[in-house]
This record gives C-alpha cells, sequence and structure tokens, in this order.
C-alpha cells in the first residue's frame, strides 16, 4: 500500500482559491433553479426580485466582488483518505491560512467574534474556521466549503420530537421554520433537513444535505417524496422571494436521515438563503 | 405597482406621512450605517453622555455591514442585514427624532408602535443583493467606532438607492400584506 503526499501549502492555496469563487459566484444549478422559478413565481414583485438576484449573480461573477456583504462563517466538511500523508504542517492551520488569505486577498468581510457573550471582538480574518473531519478509504482529499450567512442560519431550528408525533411532527416543524424564517432569511430558500441521529449529529446532516445538487431526489423513494411533498407545502406558505409574498419560498428541500435512539425523533432545519454560496474540490 | 418615490434626506414629518407600505422609493442623500455592535454602543454611550455619535434627528440609519472596498471601489458589497435584531435600541433612537431606518425582515410590535408614535418609517432593501445595492452609494466614510471593523458607523452618500416601504406610520406592514395574497396553507403557531 503507497501513502500518497500531500502538502499543506497545495491545500491552504486550493482552499484559498475556492473560497473566493464561492463567494463571487453562485452554484450553475441553483442559478437555474432560479431562472425556472421565475416563471413559476405568481406574483410579479416575486418575479422582479428573483430576476434582481439573478443580475446581482451577475454582476458579482464578473467583476468578482462578495455576492452578499454577509461573507458568512466558513464551514468545511473535509473526509481525508486514509492512505494520505499530509506533510509540512498541520491541515487545520492550512485550511484556516487559506480561508484568512481569502478575506484579505478576496475583499471578503470579517465576520466572526472571538466570543459570544462576553467582548465580542472580531477575529478580523474570518478565522477559525468551522471544520467537520472525517477519515474515508482512499488517497484524496475531498473538501465540501460553505459560507453561511447569520441572516438565514439564525433563522434555522432544531427540535427533539417524540416519536408519537412521527411523520406528521416532522412535516409540520419543517414548515413552521420556513413560515418563520420568512423575509429575514432571504428566501427563495434551499432547505437542509437532518431527522434521526443524536441532537448534535440531525444538524450536521442538515448542513450537509445542503450540498447535494439542486433537484437531485434522494435515493430512497419514501425519502424522495418526502422531499417532493415539503416542497409543493412549502411554496404555499405564500412567503415568497424576500417574503414579499409570492410562489416561490423554496427552490428545493433535501433531507437526509440517520438511525435514532428508540425514546428519540430529533429534527434540524438548516435554511439556506439566495446567497447560496458552496463550494467542493478534491486533492 | 405604485409609482416611484425620490425622496432626499433628512427626512421631515410631511415626507414621513406621504409613504405607504409597499411604496416603492428612491433614496438619496446621507444616510448612516450601524448595525449590532454599534447600536449597543450607542445606546451604552447615550446612558452615560446624553450624547450619540451623530445627530439622529431626520436621519436614517442602513443596517449594514459592509465588504472591504477593491482598489477603486467607494464601498464593498453592501446589503442590508436582518433588522429585528436592532429592535431593542430602535424605539430609543425614533424618539430621539430618527426618521428612518433601512433593513431586510419583519419588525417586532414595539418597533412598529414606536413607527407610529413618532412619525417615522422602515424601508427594506433587497436582502442579498449586496453587489447590485453598492453601486448606488457614492461615498462612505466612518465617523465612529472604527476600532468595530465592518460595524463602525459610517456615514454614505445614496444616489437613488432603492427600498420599499416595509412598516409606515400608520401600522402598514408590506410582508404581512403581500404574503397573505399568495397563502394558501395555514401553520399552527
Amino acid at each position: 500500500m503507497m501513502v500518497r503526499q500531500i502538502h499543506v501549502d497545495e491545500i491552504t492555496q486550493k482552499v484559498k482559491n475556492m473560497v473566493m469563487d464561492a463567494e463571487y459566484r453562485l452554484p450553475e444549478d441553483f442559478i437555474k433553479a432560479l431562472e425556472t422559478a421565475e416563471a413559476f413565481e405568481e406574483s410579479p414583485t416575486g418575479k422582479e426580485i428573483i430576476e434582481t438576484i439573478l443580475q446581482n449573480a451577475r454582476v458579482s461573477s464578473t467583476e468578482q466582488v462578495a455576492y452578499c456583504q454577509d461573507t458568512g462563517y466558513p464551514v468545511f466538511f473535509v473526509e481525508i483518505g486514509q492512505d494520505v500523508h499530509i506533510t509540512g504542517g498541520s491541515i487545520k492551520d492550512a485550511i484556516n491560512e487559506g480561508v484568512r488569505q481569502a478575506t484579505k486577498e478576496g475583499y471578503l468581510r470579517a465576520s466572526l467574534a472571538f466570543d459570544p457573550v462576553f467582548e465580542r471582538k472580531n477575529t478580523g480574518d474570518n478565522t477559525p474556521a468551522l471544520i467537520y473531519f472525517d477519515v474515508v478509504p482512499g488517497d484524496k482529499i475531498k473538501i465540501k466549503f460553505a459560507a453561511k450567512g447569520g441572516g438565514s442560519e439564525n433563522q434555522s431550528k432544531q427540535i427533539m420530537l417524540k416519536p408519537a408525533d412521527g411523520l406528521e411532527g416532522v412535516k409540520k416543524f419543517v414548515l413552521k421554520t420556513i413560515a418563520n424564517a420568512g423575509p429575514n432569511a432571504c428566501p427563495p430558500f434551499t432547505v437542509g433537513v437532518g431527522i434521526g441521529g443524536t441532537f448534535d449529529y440531525s444538524a450536521v446532516l442538515a448542513k450537509k444535505a445542503l450540498f447535494r445538487p439542486i433537484g437531485e431526489r434522494h435515493p430512497d423513494p419514501r425519502i424522495a417524496m418526502l422531499e417532493e411533498e415539503l416542497l409543493g407545502l412549502a411554496n404555499q406558505l405564500g412567503v415568497g422571494p424576500l417574503g414579499f409574498g409570492g410562489t416561490v419560498t423554496a427552490v428545493d428541500i433535501k433531507i437526509e436521515i440517520a438511525p435514532v435512539h428508540i425514546a428519540s425523533l430529533p429534527v434540524a432545519v438548516n435554511i439556506q438563503c439566495h446567497a447560496n454560496r458552496h463550494n467542493e474540490i478534491e486533492i | 405597482m405604485s409609482d416611484i418615490k425620490k425622496i432626499t434626506t433628512p427626512l421631515t414629518d410631511e415626507v414621513i406621512k406621504d409613504l405607504k407600505a409597499g411604496d416603492r422609493v428612491l433614496l438619496s442623500g446621507y444616510v448612516y450605517t450601524a448595525r449590532d455592535a454599534a447600536h449597543k454602543r450607542m445606546l451604552e454611550d447615550y446612558e452615560k453622555t446624553g450624547k450619540l455619535p451623530f445627530d439622529v434627528k431626520g436621519q436614517v440609519i442602513y443596517y449594514v455591514g459592509p465588504t472591504p472596498p477593491k482598489p477603486g471601489q467607494v464601498i464593498g458589497s453592501a446589503g442590508p442585514t436582518t433588522a429585528y435584531r436592532m429592535d431593542k435600541y430602535t424605539p430609543k433612537l425614533l424618539e430621539l427624532g430618527l426618521k428612518g431606518t433601512i433593513g431586510k425582515g419583519w419588525r417586532g410590535p414595539e418597533v412598529k408602535e414606536a413607527l407610529k408614535k413618532h412619525k417615522a418609517v422602515y424601508f427594506a432593501a433587497y436582502g442579498g443583493t449586496a453587489a447590485l445595492l453598492s453601486k448606488h452609494i457614492k461615498s462612505s466614510e466612518i465617523i465612529a467606532y472604527e476600532d468595530l471593523g465592518p460595524e463602525a458607523i459610517r456615514k454614505l452618500y445614496f444616489e437613488d438607492f432603492p427600498v420599499i416601504v416595509a412598516n409606515d406610520m400608520y401600522g402598514g406592514d408590506v410582508f404581512e400584506e403581500g404574503q397573505k395574497i399568495y397563502r394558501k396553507i395555514e401553520i399552527d403557531p
């Protein structure tokens, strides 16, 4: 078995590029989904807003400027192949250095505070990033990045339902969370839902779910059906683009599930605003 | 769709009286930026000294923390942040003469009451369209709390900055009214 060597400098360079690219350019699948949604939107104001959002996306990618002033909390999901040997330093430091360089050279806003309730002093460079690590077979490193804006993250929710609440309880909680998020969280949304696992893991699942391409259904047909049903219902809530009222509240809902304790039914809903910035690389 | 109104800061009672929820407005003139940290400090300073870092009479506060400007830019991307987080501080500022705020999302009942009482409005700008909105900002200068970085108080000059009246002085709410039209299912609170 050969061990593949990857130097931290390569990781820093690639992280820097993927962060800047994500901040300037919305993913192609999401742009296409918005274009489709525009035709489906019944409200004239809603249509105009979707058009404005698309125009903003064109300007930010052409001029290479931040799509949204809230350049977000940098969140990474890193899968490290077990046959990889990282050289030259720590992978955590390398990722943070990539974020630091992207913030400075990419003119991103520093949006993190050192502590939540004491001084709340700005860290100045968007570090430390939140990094989830996983070890997988193989000799590659896969890095997924999302810039999580405060406005939509603030409207995300988690609940520990009772098993007796069942599927109906889950649906109600998801729809209520979307309705309450309303104009505060910049719809059209992409909604990530995590059901099962533990208290904390349900939220991780909800966040991970947001990386799946728009329009791609879950391979489990029961979950795929639930995604479609909830998406249909979400768009009858009336929230509409930026909450001004309309028929396009969400462009997609992604659900992930996990095994669960016999006493529990954890549900987490991660709301993603239209600044749907994420990116993936493989090294 | 209503006609677009062009108005210039500072705002007077006469201008405010004429604004109704849903009106589209192009706003020009000087406005001040402040978000969470600046609001907290401003009102702490006011408690201690009886003074604010700028005279709010007739003025408009834009809830924004912009990205840094690239070379050649006046300001970086500069869209609105969610307004309800400032609800705790807004009634006091309206009492002191502030006439308008710009943000995104709902305001709470205490702010809606204060808008009626002090004759003021809350404008919504299109959230997340920061690259476009920054083109309507022609100058930017930090006037207080520079140590807060993106949360420092800036004096901006607007040229036809597009907003919608979200809450007027009559109790109107553009989000509530707009959503009612398209709401086909009700979710129990």
